[in-house]
């Protein structure tokens, strides 16, 4: 049971969203967005989150999105993780969707709210690092478009009163040779040990992780280093690693030292898949 | 837009009915079945979302109840275990004793039949999938499975 009372708004427009999260705020209902809600309803049973109004984007149509439109594959805040494995319009982003929690979840877990999600793993958003996607906000300072590796620097950095539309992959990413591994400690159904998403574009070897470090990750400076193809995987890998942004965790999931060994030999599998 | 401020009347069509309940905005869907409306079929678990004994359909769907307020249920349809008439995989469940305790069994039902519904074909892999998403502690695992194959492949079996 959820024991502070909040209020619940459904706008059916970005800018109803927008002005209402404003005028809440406004009067002291610390307003939040609202996608899926698994986030905010399993905190609030545990009063971990206190809030005076959530604001329910699901019935927002551009929120709704899920098509081709031009160039760009375009995917709504509010479209769940199981319809984007269904349609597996973009299969490497299916996958990772298709690991997060578990199958009804997804059938409620939204790619936005993923992307803002408070837990570190965030999985969603590995392939929307490997295909430089645009993010379409919305908030008191209108619509933008921002490239993801802007807007995403260990979590999702909107401004107060912003919130995700959309998210656009374009269309050649979509079809690019890819590996998506989730490594748990033990049932499939579990946080990860180890997940990372890589892919081939332009005979380049991209790579992005989730609980390698205590936030997710695209790390520009491993990649230079597993694509450096005159010296040989392992010590590529092992180049690589050493050049992660923060110290692999030493959690109950794994002592850093298993995580590494984990990480390398997933590492060096990928690398040697995806060159072929 | 459809705002819901206090605790009051909401109205959720359930097992084909539209039915009235007295809720908060912050109550789950699982609250409003379960206290408000009488349908004790959708059980409380852990009611975190990892055990699924809540699970119920919506619009089709398998959804657990315990992580969906009551409020987002409005203009949807929820489909409980009441709401099944003996349908096949109800007897399969029987006929495979796919249970013991029975507490985990409503919820092990609904996403099944959501996965009968949604892809009749599924292959192994899928249902897996699927079915990973309940926990039954008594561990029928074996049987749940052999009653969910038997009606996803029915049509294969009487060709």
């Amino acid at each position: 049971m959820i024991t502070c009372n909040f209020e619940y708004y459904r706008p059916t427009s970005i800018d109803q969203a927008v002005r209402l999260f404003q005028h809440l705020d406004q009067t002291g209902k610390k307003p939040i967005y609202y996608g899926g809600g698994t986030e905010i309803i399993s905190m609030g049973r545990m009063d971990n989150i206190s809030t005076g109004s959530v604001i329910d984007i699901k019935e927002i149509p551009e929120c709704r999105l899920l098509e081709i439109r031009g160039s760009h594959l375009v995917i709504g805040a509010g479209i769940t993780l199981t319809q984007i494995h269904e349609s597996n319009n973009f299969p490497l982003l299916a996958q990772a969707g298709a690991r997060v929690a578990d199958h009804t979840m997804q059938n409620k877990i939204t790619l936005g709210g993923n992307l803002c999600s408070t837990i570190v793993y965030r999985e969603a958003v590995l392939p929307l690092l490997l295909t430089d996607a645009e993010i379409i906000v919305a908030g008191p300072r209108g619509t933008r478009a921002l490239p993801i590796n802007q807007v995403f620097d260990q979590c999702m950095n909107l401004d107060k009163g912003e919130f995700i539309v959309q998210v656009k992959v374009q269309k050649p990413f979509l079809s690019y040779p890819y590996v998506h591994v989730k490594r748990t400690r033990q049932d499939k159904i579990h946080y990860p040990l180890v997940t990372i998403c890589a892919l081939r574009a332009d005979k380049e070897i991209r790579a992005a992780f989730s609980n390698v470090c205590p936030f997710p990750f695209r790390s520009r400076a491993m990649e230079k280093e597993l694509n450096r193809s005159s010296e040989p995987v392992g010590r590529r890998v092992d180049k690589a690693i050493n050049l992660a942004p923060a110290g692999l965790p030493n959690d109950l999931e794994s002592s850093s030292a298993y995580r590494r060994f984990v990480l390398k030999n997933l590492l060096t599998s990928i690398v040697t898949e995806l060159e072929g | 837009m459809y705002q819901f401020l206090n605790e009051g009347l909401i109205e959720i069509k359930v097992n084909g009915e539209l039915r009235k309940a007295l809720v908060r905005p912050a109550d789950t869907l699982l609250f409003a079945l379960r206290e408000r409306l009488g349908l004790t079929g959708a059980k409380p678990g852990c009611e975190n979302g990892d055990c699924g004994a809540c699970t119920v359909l919506v619009d089709g769907w398998p959804i657990k109840s315990c992580l969906m307020l009551a409020v987002e249920a409005v203009g949807h349809e929820v489909t409980t275990v009441e709401g099944l008439d003996n349908v096949p995989i109800q007897k399969a469940f029987v006929e495979k004793f796919a249970f013991q305790c029975g507490y985990c069994t409503p919820g092990f039902i609904m996403n099944c039949q959501g996965l009968i519904d949604i892809h009749p074909d599924a292959s192994d892999e899928t249902m897996h999938e699927w079915l990973q998403a309940n926990i039954c502690r008594c561990t029928s695992y074996q049987e749940i499975t052999e009653a969910i194959k038997s009606v996803l492949h029915s049509d294969q079996a009487q060709e």
